[in-house]
C-alpha cells in the first residue's frame, strides 16, 4: 500500500466510528431502557429534540460543554413525557414511543427554524497523546472528539453497571418480572422512571453528537431513521451492550462503504446502495431471530408489558 | 430481641385482631383474628377465595389492611411493605414464585433478600444453609433450567438465609410431586423444631393434619374456626371449610355396552418426538365406550401431554385409523373438525390454553362453544347470546364471579377449571377429554367437577380424565390405564384393582408384565 491508499484507508475507518458514534449512543440507552422492560419507541423524536437543543445552545454561542448538556436535556425531557403517559397512565407503550418519535419530528422541526442554515464550528478532536500516532488505528479511533470516546467508554460502563451491581440486579429484575420484584418490594416505577430517563440522556447526546460534530448543523429530521436503527441493534445486540457496539459499528462500516462505493463508480445505482445499510439491518435481525435460545435467555419478559401493582 | 427462638414465649410471635380488607365488589377479609404461636406449624385452611391469600399479603406488608391490628411478638407494629415485614423476621414463599427465570440462583437470593453482601460469598452461604436443611441447590444455576420443586427451594432458602422467625408457605405443595412434598415437610419440621413458626397454607386436608398442631379456618373471608387438626378427619375438617356436610361423589358400577364401535378408540398410535425432550409414543391402544369414564394416570412428563395432543387435534398424526371417533377415522383432522363430531376438550393449563386470560368469561365462551346453534348469526357474533351461555355455565357451574364480564385471569384455579368444563358439558359432548380436572382445585370445587364428569357419562357421553392424582381416578373412572415412558398399560377395571397396583404400573413395572405374559 502507498501512502494516499493509507490515508484513505485511515479516512475511511475513522468516518465509519463517526458514522457508528450517534447508534452507539442512542442503542445503549434503549438498551438500559428495554433491561427495565420498557419499549420506547420514541428514540427517532428524543435524538431530534436534543439535536435541536444542543445545536441552538452552541449555536447561542454557550460552549460545546452546556450544548451537549442541553442536548440530554432534551432527550431527558421527552423521556419524562413518555414515561408519564406509559408509567403514569399506564398507556400502551408502543403507541406512545410511536407518538413521542412523531411528535419530535414537528417539535424540533418548530424550534430549530430559525437555526436552518446557519453553520457552527464543528466539536473539535481531541488527539489521544502517543496513541494517535499509531498508523492508521490512531487516525481512525484515537483522533476522535470526546463523544466518540464517550460513546466507547460508556459500553463497559453499562455492561458493569448492569452485570455487577446491584442497582443493575434490580433493574434486570424488573425488566425480567415486574410481579415478582413489586411482591419483593422493590418499586417498579421508580426503577423504570430512572431507565426511561437514562434513555432519554443518550438518544439526546446523539442527537446532539448529530448536529455537534457529524455534520455541525441543524437540518429538519437531521436523524433520517437513525433513531430506527438504534432500536433494531438493542435486538441485534440481544440486550449485550458490547454487542450493541458491533452492531453500530456494522452499520456505520455499511453506511460509509456505500458512499464510497458510489465515488468508486461500481455500477449498481446508487439508490440500491443507500439502501444496503437497511437491508444488512433486516438480514442480521432475521439471522438473530432463528436462535431461539439466545433471544430468549437475554431478552426482558416483561419487555412492553403495561404493570399493574394492586392485587 | 435476644432470647432464643426456641423459648416458648407465653405471647404469640404473630397476632391478628379484626383484619378486615375491602376490595371494589367483594370483602376479602372480615375482621379475622389469628394467632401463630413461636414453634408452631399453624394451617390456614380456607377454600379458593376464602381470603387466605390476602390476609398473609396483609402480613407480608404487601397489602395493607382497611381496618384491625397486627402484633408482633405482643407489640402492636405496622407492616406497610415487605422489606418492613423482613426487618421484622417474616419471611414468605408465594404460590406463584417470586422468581427471575433468565437469573442465577445467587443473583435472585440477592435481589429477595436485600443482602448487600458481593454475590460470591452470598453463593456460599446459599450452599451452607441449603445443606444444612436438606435443600439441595447449586447457587450458580439459572432459575429457567431447575425443576419446580428446586425453585421452590430457592425461594425457601431465600427466606431461611434472613433467619425469619416466621414463615409463611402459600400453598406449597399444589406444585410438587409427592415424593417432592414429603422433604419438604422434613425441612419444615426441622425448621419448628429449632423454634420458628409456620403459617402455613393449603387446602389440602391430608398433609395437613401431618404437619401441623393448630388451624384456623377461613370462609367467605370470615373466621370460620379454630381447631387442631390431629384430632380432626378430613371430613370434619372439609365441613369446617365448606360450611356445609362434605359428600365426595361415588360412581356406581356401570354397565357398559361394548357392543359396536367405541366412541373414541386409539389404535396402535406411535408418536416420534416433535420437540426437543418430548417423550415418543409408543404403540398406545385404548378404547372407550360411551357411558364410560376411562382414566389415565401416570406421572407428568411420560407422554400424556403429547397424547393429549394427538386426542385433540393439536397434533396430526401420519396414520388416520390411529384415532377414530364412533368409527370414523380422525387422526388426521385438526380440533376444529373433531369437536364438529362431537368431542369436547379440557386442557391442562388453565390460562393460555384453556381460557384466553385477559378475555372476559362470555368472549371465553365463544372460543369454543361458538358452534351452539345461536351463538352466531351470519358470521356476526351475536352478544346477547353469548353472554346468556356465559351466565348459564357461571349459574349451573357455580362459578364465583362477578359475571361473564369478568376477564378469565380474575378467576381462582379452581372457578375458570370449573368454568371451562361448564363451557365444555354445555355443548353437549358425546366425548370429554378432560386433562388434570382438579389441578389445584379445593376439596368443594373438585367434588362438583366429579359430580358435573359423572353426571355427563350418565347421559351417555365417553369421558377420558388424564391425571396424576389416584384418589381422583379411582373415585369416578371405570377403567384405569397408566403411562409411563410413552406406553400406555393394559386397561383395569376399578374395581379389580388397587391403588398400590396402579402405583407398581407408574413405576413401569408393567414392561416386566407384558413379558411375561
Amino acid at each position: 500500500m502507498n501512502e494516499a491508499e493509507i490515508a484513505t484507508l485511515a479516512a475511511i475507518l475513522a468516518a465509519m466510528v463517526r458514522a457508528a458514534t450517534p447508534l452507539v449512543f442512542a442503542a445503549l440507552g434503549e438498551l438500559v431502557t428495554e433491561r427495565a422492560g420498557v419499549l420506547n419507541l420514541g428514540i427517532e423524536g428524543m435524538m431530534l429534540m436534543g439535536a435541536v437543543a444542543a445545536f441552538g445552545t452552541a449555536h447561542a454561542g454557550a460552549g460545546y460543554a452546556a450544548a451537549m448538556a442541553m442536548g440530554a436535556g432534551a432527550g431527558v425531557g421527552m423521556s419524562l413525557l413518555f414515561a408519564f403517559l406509559a408509567l403514569g397512565l399506564r398507556a400502551n407503550q408502543v403507541a406512545c414511543g410511536l407518538a413521542l418519535s412523531i411528535f419530535g419530528v414537528g417539535l424540533s422541526a418548530f424550534v430549530g427554524k430559525s437555526l436552518v442554515g446557519t453553520p457552527i464550528e464543528a466539536l473539535p478532536a481531541l488527539p489521544i497523546p502517543l496513541l494517535s500516532e499509531i498508523p492508521v488505528i490512531g487516525r481512525a479511533l484515537f483522533s476522535q472528539d470526546i463523544l466518540v470516546y464517550a460513546s466507547v467508554l460508556a459500553v463497559p460502563a453499562i455492561s458493569w453497571f448492569l452485570f455487577k451491581t446491584r442497582a443493575g440486579l434490580i433493574l434486570r429484575a424488573i425488566g425480567e418480572n415486574h410481579d415478582a420484584a413489586h411482591d419483593i418490594g422493590y418499586s417498579v416505577l421508580k426503577v423504570r422512571t430512572l431507565a426511561i430517563m437514562f434513555g432519554g440522556a443518550m438518544a439526546g447526546l446523539a442527537g446532539a453528537y448529530l448536529s455537534l460534530a457529524y455534520t455541525p448543523m441543524w437540518v429538519e429530521n437531521m436523524s433520517s431513521g437513525r433513531g430506527w436503527i438504534a432500536l433494531a441493534l438493542v435486538v441485534f445486540a440481544t440486550w449485550v451492550p458490547v454487542r450493541a457496539l458491533l452492531g453500530a459499528y456494522l452499520f456505520g462500516g455499511v453506511t460509509i462503504l456505500q458512499l464510497h462505493a458510489q465515488n468508486w463508480g461500481i455500477p449498481v445505482s446508487s439508490q440500491i446502495l443507500a439502501m444496503l445499510p437497511y437491508l444488512a439491518t433486516i438480514v442480521v435481525l432475521v439471522l438473530i431471530s432463528r436462535d431461539e435460545t439466545k433471544i430468549k435467555l437475554n431478552a426482558p419478559a416483561c419487555l412492553g408489558k403495561v404493570f399493574h401493582s394492586g392485587r | 430481641m435476644t432470647a432464643p427462638l426456641a423459648a416458648p414465649l407465653p405471647v404469640p410471635r404473630l397476632a391478628l385482631k379484626g383484619i378486615t380488607k375491602r376490595y371494589p365488589g367483594c370483602l376479602a377479609n372480615d375482621g379475622v383474628d389469628l394467632a401463630v404461636m413461636p414453634g408452631e406449624c399453624h394451617a390456614l385452611l380456607g377454600e379458593n377465595g376464602a381470603g387466605k391469600s390476602t390476609l398473609v399479603k396483609i402480613v407480608y406488608g404487601v397489602l395493607q389492611a382497611d381496618v384491625g391490628e397486627i402484633l408482633w411478638e405482643g407489640e402492636p407494629v405496622r407492616i406497610d411493605s415487605p422489606a418492613a415485614a423482613r426487618k421484622l423476621g417474616i419471611g414468605m414463599v408465594f404460590q406463584h414464585f417470586s422468581l427471575f427465570e433468565s437469573m442465577t440462583v445467587t443473583e435472585n437470593v440477592a435481589l429477595g433478600t436485600g443482602d448487600p453482601s458481593p454475590l460470591p460469598e452470598l453463593g456460599a452461604r446459599i450452599a451452607e444453609v441449603s445443606q444444612r436443611y436438606g435443600l439441595a441447590l447449586d447457587p450458580d444455576r439459572r432459575i429457567s433450567d431447575l425443576s419446580v420443586g428446586e425453585r421452590q427451594r430457592v425461594e425457601i432458602v431465600r427466606c431461611l438465609l434472613q433467619d425469619p422467625k416466621l414463615l409463611i408457605m402459600d400453598e406449597p405443595t399444589s406444585v410438587l410431586t409427592p415424593q417432592e412434598a414429603e422433604s419438604l415437610f422434613e425441612t419444615l419440621r426441622r425448621l419448628v423444631a429449632e423454634g420458628r413458626s409456620i403459617l402455613y397454607i393449603s387446602h389440602k386436608l391430608a398433609e395437613i393434619r401431618v404437619l401441623c398442631e393448630a388451624a384456623t379456618v377461613l370462609r367467605g373471608g370470615r373466621l370460620a374456626g379454630r381447631c387442631d387438626p390431629r384430632e380432626e378427619t378430613a371430613a370434619s375438617l372439609a365441613r369446617l371449610m365448606i360450611g356445609a356436610d362434605f359428600a365426595p361423589p361415588v360412581r356406581e358400577a356401570q354397565e357398559i355396552d361394548r357392543s359396536g364401535a367405541a366412541r373414541l378408540a386409539v389404535e396402535r398410535l406411535s408418536l416420534a418426538p416433535l420437540v426437543p425432550f418430548a417423550t415418543p409414543l409408543s404403540d398406545i391402544s385404548f378404547s372407550v365406550r360411551a357411558g364410560e369414564i376411562f382414566g389415565i394416570a401416570g406421572v407428568a412428563g411420560n407422554g400424556q401431554a403429547e397424547l393429549l395432543g394427538t386426542l385433540s387435534g393439536e397434533t396430526l398424526v401420519a396414520v388416520p385409523d390411529a384415532v377414530k371417533i364412533d368409527g370414523e377415522a380422525v387422526g388426521h383432522m385438526g380440533p376444529r373438525r373433531r369437536r364438529e363430531r362431537g368431542m369436547g376438550f379440557v386442557p391442562e393449563e388453565r390460562l393460555g390454553r384453556g381460557a384466553v386470560p385477559d378475555m372476559s368469561l362470555a368472549d371465553n365462551a365463544l372460543l369454543s362453544a361458538h358452534r351452539t346453534p345461536g351463538m352466531l348469526k351470519r358470521g356476526l357474533i351475536r352478544f346477547s347470546r353469548t353472554r346468556a351461555f356465559a351466565e348459564k355455565v357461571i349459574s349451573t357451574f357455580h362459578v364465583a364471579t362477578s359475571g361473564p364480564q369478568a376477564a378469565a385471569r380474575s378467576l381462582s384455579g379452581g372457578n375458570l377449571q370449573k368454568f371451562i368444563v361448564g363451557r365444555e358439558i354445555l355443548q353437549n359432548p358425546r366425548l370429554l377429554i378432560v386433562a388434570q380436572p382438579t389441578w389445584g382445585v379445593d376439596a368443594g370445587a373438585a367434588a362438583s367437577i366429579h359430580r358435573d364428569l359423572i353426571t355427563l357419562a350418565e347421559g351417555g357421553a365417553a369421558v377420558l380424565v388424564v391425571s396424576q392424582d389416584l384418589d381422583e381416578l379411582f373415585a369416578i373412572c371405570d377403567r384405569i390405564a397408566v403411562m409411563c415412558h410413552g406406553r400406555l398399560s393394559e386397561a383395569q377395571a376399578v374395581r379389580a384393582t388397587d391403588v398400590e397396583q396402579i402405583g407398581m404400573l407408574m413405576g413401569g413395572v408393567f414392561h416386566l408384565n407384558e413379558g411375561e405374559g
